[in-house]
């Protein structure tokens, strides 16, 4: 067993389960507060990487690509929830998915007619462009080590603000009794408006940071998008910390699990069917843990009842 | 003068009953297919609406009983044995086997949770499909051959085709008229609208949900082993989630306390998408915006609107 590996591929796993994270808080709130599924969550993935992207190249500093990329995904949320979705909230759950639904249709297509066809590619920017040798001979790349870095702050600001002030007890309120919050006078709407940008934005955040990665395409939020709600379904919908949790569990699983099952499919059988075999068995094995937290514990690994 | 719905009912499916006839006179070979299709989303529509409409569970998986049905086509294809008897028999036996092993455990839960759970089990079909490379995973595998039924029906003449997933259809419609009429059918109502009064008269309400959702999984895989003939072509791309959501919005938008509403909904969204995609590669700018103002405005959908302008047009 090569230790030195397999210490590097656990955190490749921590920084896809700190980038879940960023996706999986603001739609676990959404969920969690206004009982409200939105399938739209991973157009603000798309969009945050999409406007990352122009704005890096348009101004060649990757900082201030950030400096847009959130707050017009915050904007683009705040709209998106008072002039759409707000009608569904007193919905059925159908009606809400079949309407986010097609609200992701439109903005797969905006961005098709925006940026065109073709997918688009960031460079990392050259200032954290080298790997940093985390222990003798385990080099790491910097850029993914300051995603994991920024991941795990976000996880500890909104912790703290949840937690510890006055606006996370209100949106804490607002989860546990909606009815019973208004009702003390707390503007309940101006705080889920308020809540759904913010999870927006953490989405537009995560497709920031994930821009230089990946490309940069239409419907690039989709599949990032289901395995968000594979997340909160396991760590309890409301949940922040069990939303944690269930990050980093997919997380690991999904990279240790593309990287070692191949060697041990490969004892069993040959290359060929090993290598074709292991990324559909890693994908099931998520929605495998899924299915058994559904079934054995549907109220999730940390069910909603401190945030 | 007969109700307007009855009319419209009579309409459409005259309508499509004449496609042959008209893809004939305008030689327009190719609107068999088109409206083949139509008509096997029809037939996967009016299934998933079994458990969604009159039973009251969101399944956000039914994708995955459709591609059961394909592949049960394909990989028997790929094996050499085109015997359509067999085909069929093992493709809808194995949506039942399927249906009852996610059924159980997903009619327990309620509400976003079934949502998720049968998401989480079409997912999985869903890889499973595209893992498997040697039926052509996500690029698809051509079929060498139609299902053959002796000497019965051939398949392989266009209008045979169309009309044997016509028939299907009609079989489907009566199937349902006949299920939502019969005891399971009321119970399974009762279930939709109360389930807890449903338990407090003695009704074992997990059963009676779990046969219907078996029923409904292998009513959709028959959609299925129907697309695969139709197309000639096999791919993981039919359990996608994208695929069970169009099927939700098929029966929504056609109405859901009906019973021929998903046919409805699923001929508009179809001719939708074919008519608007001649016209401009960017449809899907129209469609989401269109569908997010039928589900705030028109939650009934068609079905529901003609209700009410009879019912206007009584008084």
């Amino acid at each position: 067993m090569d230790w030195a590996l397999l210490a590097i591929q656990f955190l490749n796993g921590l920084q896809l389960g700190t980038m879940l994270f960023l996706m999986s808080a603001g739609l676990t709130l959404v969920l969690g507060i206004m009982n409200f599924v939105n399938l739209a969550h991973g157009a603000f993935y798309m969009l945050g990487a999409y406007i990352a992207a122009t704005a890096y190249r348009a101004s060649g500093s990757f900082w201030l690509a950030g400096m847009v990329a959130v707050p017009a995904t915050f904007l683009i949320g705040v709209a998106v929830d008072r002039f759409c979705l707000r009608r569904l909230y007193d919905r059925d759950h159908l009606a809400q998915v079949l309407g986010t639904f097609g609200l992701l249709m439109f903005f797969n297509e905006l961005v098709r007619v925006i940026w065109g066809p073709a997918a688009i590619f960031a460079a990392v920017p050259t200032s954290l462009e080298s790997a940093v040798e985390l222990l003798p001979g385990m080099p790491f790349p910097l850029y993914r080590l300051v995603i994991l870095l920024v991941g795990l702050l976000t996880g500890v600001v909104l912790y703290l603000v949840i937690a510890h002030t006055r606006l996370g007890m209100r949106v804490r309120a607002g989860a546990s009794d909606r009815v019973m919050t208004a009702s003390m006078g707390l503007n309940v709407t101006l705080l889920s408006t308020f809540v759904f940008g913010a999870g927006a934005a953490l989405a537009g955040l995560a497709g920031y940071m994930a821009s230089p990665m990946v490309a940069v395409q239409s419907g690039m939020g989709d599949p990032i998008l289901i395995m968000t709600l594979v997340v909160i379904v396991i760590g309890g919908i409301g949940s922040i910390r069990g939303a944690l949790l269930a990050s980093l569990l997919v997380g690991i699983t999904d990279t240790l699990g593309r990287v070692y099952l191949p060697v041990m499919l490969g004892a069993a059988f040959t290359p060929a069917v090993s290598n074709a075999l292991s990324p559909a068995i890693t994908s099931m094995l998520t929605y495998l843990i899924m299915a058994a937290i559904l079934a054995f514990r549907p109220q999730g690994l940390l069910a909603a009842r401190t945030g | 003068m007969p109700p307007l719905r009855i009319v419209i009912v009579a309409a459409v499916l005259c309508a499509f009953a004449a496609v042959p006839i008209i893809a004939t006179v305008f030689a327009q070979p190719h609107y068999l297919t088109v409206l083949g299709r139509v008509l096997i989303f029809a037939i996967g529509a009016v299934s998933l609406n079994l458990v969604l409409g009159h039973g009251g569970l969101v399944s956000f998986g039914h994708a995955a009983f459709m591609g059961i049905g394909a592949y049960a086509v394909g990989i028997f294809n790929a094996y050499g044995i085109d015997n359509g008897w067999a085909q069929w028999a093992l493709g809808i036996a194995g949506a039942g086997v399927a249906g009852l092993a996610i059924g159980s455990i997903s009619v327990r839960l309620n509400g976003i949770y079934f949502i998720m759970i049968t998401l989480a089990f079409a997912q999985l079909l869903y890889f499973l499909a595209s893992g498997l490379t040697a039926f052509g995973g996500d690029d698809g595998m051509t079929l060498s051959s139609r299902s053959t039924f002796n000497s019965l029906i051939d398949l392989n003449n266009q209008v045979v085709m169309y009309y044997a997933i016509f028939a299907v259809l009609l079989l489907f419609l009566a199937l349902t008229h006949q299920l939502v009429n019969s005891r399971l059918g009321i119970i399974v109502a009762g279930i939709r609208s109360n389930e807890v009064r449903m338990q407090a008269l003695g009704y074992p309400t997990y059963r009676y949900k779990l046969i219907a959702f078996v029923i409904s999984a292998m009513m959709c895989s028959v959609s299925g082993l129907l697309l695969a003939n139709l197309t000639d072509f096999v791919t993981a791309q039919y359990l996608t989630w994208g695929r069970s959501g169009e099927l939700l919005i098929m029966v929504l938008l056609g109405g859901m306390a009906s019973t021929f509403g998903p046919v409805i909904g699923a001929t508009a969204l179809l001719l939708f998408e074919e008519v608007a995609s001649a016209y401009t590669d960017h449809w899907q700018l129209f469609l989401g915006p269109l569908l997010l103002l039928v589900v705030i405005y028109a939650q009934d959908g068609i079905w529901g609107w003609l209700l009410a302008y009879e019912k206007r047009r009584a008084r």
